[in-house]
């Protein structure tokens, strides 16, 4: 089963599709963790019933997508392994210990609070619960921290040595760290993390509003997650713009990709806004370009000179498709989810933030918006660190393991088989668990589960908050 | 035994990995036994009784392989390739079994399907753990930092035999687990398991004991030479002890000792495992000095380790205390 690719495509394609998958749960819990802390805490605080059902609410929702990050990142943590031998055994000593400490600071961490904010509140009480809230939080947060960290190492490698063997050895624990693109894409990724979860809340309170506009969790989600969009999509534009202009000093050949120039400018470059990458002859076809706002953009001076493909040899330009494309949706996403922010901010200053059945079905399109954009991100600056898994170092050919093609492919094929299988019922399941309506009730049998089966959480009871109803604040 | 940064950290991998086996080990073993409790509320019981620690002990494989890769870091590069079947399996087992715990839950029909896939992908897990186990001390080809067998290699019958033990062993952890945590008919049945998977470990602990000396003539000389001769003569001894301490805390109904005999076996495999391995990490072909990163990895992750891994233990404890008891079956149903 090696479907007519080298071993080399076949475990491009594996690795690309299995992280893929896993990057997309994380997105998702790393928000909602972060989400399910500040409803934990409005409810201690107000003691306004509607947070803790909003809590309760998407704490299923959160268990059955952490469940899902789980599982397809120990997959992740094995493919250095059985797919990339020589790259883990030349990059082992250098990532390795990262990697290491996102296990012993963050996994552990997140696994063993998990079963308390899960299914222990009345176990423990309302502190020690709200405690375990924040540490799976924080411990998602630890994870993307060390995990991107090792990510932007292999962009931008610092603080190493190469020993005898060809082996990277480490020589500044700092530089490795806090290597230069690290912070960039820290940031970038984790606002994303955010924006992401905000637009899914976003998309399930507009759903049940445009069903009953008057329901108390429904308008509780829905304003949430358009702050969220007016606050940080912003900054996640900055963010993303100085992600970029740092790109453009350490991977020179990524932005000519991204920004499709295969020739060079000496005197200003335009900004291609549209056009269609010609590999084989090297050139933009059907381009719409704005004269010199490209060099305006990344270098603030429209005339300065640009770096086009052709300034790099031929073995170490990166393809230019993926890039283009790629960072073009990511791009028109942002702008998308800054409009939305924007429009609801005047629906909110109109008084219709509720009642604008268009601002609503809009932010329902916008529901998956965030899981797009956070893939054709890193489709973009991965497929842009490309012929290299360390940047200028060591070449993607050569990280290869010594696996045939069709162990590979077979491999390939039964992954792709059981992820399609699983994760689209997990997908399938939390539609359903969205689809719930956010009564006050206790309500739906969909509910039930480990949480209640588990004994702590008794049912049908006279002090339960959750059924006297309360008062409607909002 | 010299203590360089090498050997400490073989041996923190060593326990990492010991970890896993006797925590993942028992609730791999929960699913494995599946197909003895056909109702369904009894499975939601014996789910519900590792629900809320899964996760946590399936961070010790995530650890094992993780620190492999930073400390050891050949070892990561050639073992994994040589049982790359196996390991692809045992992730996929580890899939289902792992989205199982929410999912049958989600849906009434479909439930059945996902509780095939628990039971299956705890099977599955179990026994390429077990092959990967036998393939390893089977030895593995290694020339210049690679891997050069082939790659059926892992599969004999040395391999599937070290493979059933495996499984059957994690079952034994699994009855005597929900004998400690379940009350009533499911007990009782639980109970009759433990029995059947106890004698089951023991004949073929044995086996393997017996096989393994034919397959490396060096582990028998590693047996017998002088200061582990002490250990080989114990072994079956204290083997012996535990088995007697599991019959008579399953008869007496003192559940946790019976639970903590059964761990104690694993144990005991294990530390007779690390005799034959001693002094090398991958058996014949790379020792633990050849095979270590460079000092500075090693030291930069042991300052880390030496304070969280007491730390996890502790909080882990802390968690498992908070669920401690009974599970309670009748509570929280419509
Ligand atoms: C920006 C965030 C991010 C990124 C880029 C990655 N991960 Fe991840 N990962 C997480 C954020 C995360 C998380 C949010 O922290 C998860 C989700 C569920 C969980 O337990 O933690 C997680 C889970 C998770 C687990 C399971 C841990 C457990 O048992 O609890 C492993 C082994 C990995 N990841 C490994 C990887 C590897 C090898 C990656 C690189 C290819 C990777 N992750 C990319
Ligand atoms: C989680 C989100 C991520 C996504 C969606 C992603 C996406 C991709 C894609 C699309 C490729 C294939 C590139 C190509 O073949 O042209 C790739 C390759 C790769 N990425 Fe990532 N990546 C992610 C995170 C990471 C992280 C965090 C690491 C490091 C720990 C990493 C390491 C690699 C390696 C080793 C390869 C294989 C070699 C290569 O083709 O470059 N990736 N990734
Ligand atoms: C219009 C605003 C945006 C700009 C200018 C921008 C800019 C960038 C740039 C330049 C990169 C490539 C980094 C590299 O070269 O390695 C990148 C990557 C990425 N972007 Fe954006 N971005 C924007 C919006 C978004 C949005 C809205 C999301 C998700 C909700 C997002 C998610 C990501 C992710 C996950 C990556 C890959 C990880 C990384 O390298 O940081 N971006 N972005």
């Amino acid at each position: 089963m090696d479907f007519g690719q080298t071993a080399e495509m076949l475990a491009r394609i594996q690795f690309a599709f299995t992280v893929s998958f896993h990057f997309i749960f994380p997105a998702v819990s790393i928000g909602t963790a972060s989400y399910l802390t500040v409803l934990n805490g409005l409810w201690l605080w107000t003691r306004d019933p509607a947070y803790l059902r909003l809590f309760e609410y998407w704490k299923t929702i959160f268990a059955v997508t952490f469940g899902m990050g789980v599982v397809s990142g120990i997959v992740m943590s094995y493919q250095f392994g059985t797919n990339w031998s020589v790259f883990s055994d030349r990059a082992g000593a250098v990532i390795g210990p990262l990697m290491g400490y996102e296990v012993l600071t963050a996994f552990f961490l997140e696994a063993g609070f998990l079963g308390i904010a899960l299914f222990g509140r009345k176990r423990v009480g309302d502190t020690l619960h709200m405690v375990a809230v924040v540490i799976v939080a924080i411990g998602t947060l630890i994870s993307a921290t060390w995990i991107l960290s090792v990510n932007s190492w292999m962009h931008t490698p610092a603080g190493y040595a190469i020993d005898a063997n060809g082996n990277f050895v480490p020589e500044d624990w700092w530089a490795i760290v806090f290597n230069p693109s690290f912070p960039y894409r820290l940031v970038h990724t984790v606002l994303a993390a955010f924006l992401t979860t905000a637009f899914v809340v976003g998309a399930v309170g507009a759903w049940h509003l445009l069903r009953d506009r008057t329901n108390r969790q429904a308008r509780t989600m829905f304003s949430m997650a358009m702050w969220m969009a007016v606050v940080v999509t912003p900054i996640q534009i900055v963010a993303g713009d100085l992600h970029g202009l740092n790109t453009l000093e350490h991977q020179p050949a990524k932005i000519a990709a991204m920004e499709g120039h295969y020739e060079s400018h000496p005197d200003g470059a335009p900004l291609i806004l549209f056009g269609v990458p010609n590999e084989t002859e090297q050139r933009m076809d059907y381009e719409i370009a704005i004269p010199k706002l490209g060099s305006l953009i990344l270098k603030h001076d429209p005339d300065a000179p640009m770096q086009g493909l052709d300034a790099f040899p031929p073995d170490q330009r990166p393809p230019v498709v993926i890039p283009f494309y790629g960072f073009r949706v990511m791009v028109g996403i942002g702008f998308l989810m800054l409009g939305i922010g924007l429009w609801s901010l005047w629906a909110r200053w109109r008084g219709s933030l509720f009642s604008n059945t268009w601002l609503h079905r809009a932010s329902i399109a916008m529901g998956p918006s965030g899981l797009v954009a956070v893939l054709a991100g890193w489709f973009t600056t991965e497929v842009g660190r490309q012929p290299f898994t360390v940047y200028g170092l060591l070449r993607t050919s050569e990280s290869l393991s010594p696996v045939a093609a069709p162990a590979v492919g077979a491999s390939l094929a039964a992954f792709v088989v059981v992820y399609f299988l699983v994760f689209g019922a997990g997908v399938f399941y939390l539609f359903r668990l969205f689809a719930r309506v956010p009564a006050l009730e206790d309500d739906h049998e969909l509910d039930k589960g480990p949480v209640r089966a588990a004994g702590i959480n008794p049912g049908p009871a006279q002090d339960d908050p959750l059924r006297q109803g309360g008062r409607h604040a909002f | 035994m010299p203590f360089d940064l090498p050997t400490v950290w073989a041996a923190i991998i060593a326990f990492a990995v010991l970890a896993y086996v006797i925590l993942d080990g028992f609730d791999l073993g929960v699913g494995i036994l599946f197909p003895f409790f056909p109702d369904r509320h009894d499975r939601d019981v014996m789910t519900n009784s590792i629900a809320p620690v899964w996760d946590g002990n399936e961070t010790w494989l995530v650890l094992g392989g993780g620190g492999l890769m930073a400390v050891f870091p050949v070892v990561y590069a050639t073992v994994l390739p040589a049982l790359y079947m196996p390991i692809i399996i045992m992730l996929l087992g580890l899939v289902f079994r792992g989205v199982a715990f929410e999912f049958r839950w989600r849906t009434q029909r479909g439930s059945v399907w996902w509780d095939v896939g628990f039971c299956l992908g705890s099977g599955a897990a179990a026994f390429m753990q077990g092959i990967a186990l036998g393939a390893l001390v089977q030895g593995i080809e290694i020339a210049d930092r690679a891997y050069v067998g082939g790659w059926w290699d892992w599969l004999t019958p040395f391999t599937l035999t070290t493979g059933l033990a495996v499984t059957v062993g994690y079952a034994l952890l699994g009855a005597t687990w929900l004998n400690l945590k379940t009350t009533g008919p499911l007990q009782d049945r639980a109970k009759a398991l433990s029995k059947a998977t106890a004698a089951g470990t023991i004949v073929l602990i044995g086996v393997v004991s017996l096989w393994t000396p034919f397959i490396d003539a060096e582990y028998f000389g590693r047996w017998f030479a002088f200061p582990t001769a002490i250990f080989s003569v114990l072994v079956p001894f204290l083997i012996v002890l535990c088995a007697v301490a599991l019959w008579q805390g399953l008869l007496s109904d003192r559940e946790l000792q019976a639970f903590l005999a059964s761990l104690a076996l694993f144990v005991l495999c294990f530390v007779g495992l690390g005799i034959s391995f001693y002094p090398y990490i991958v058996p014949g072909a790379l020792t633990i000095q050849e095979a270590a990163a460079p000092e500075s990895s090693l030291v930069f992750l042991l300052v880390g380790a030496a304070v969280l891994i007491p730390l996890i233990l502790a909080y882990t404890g802390y968690a498992y205390w908070v669920f401690r008891g009974k599970i309670d079956p009748e509570e929280g149903y419509h």
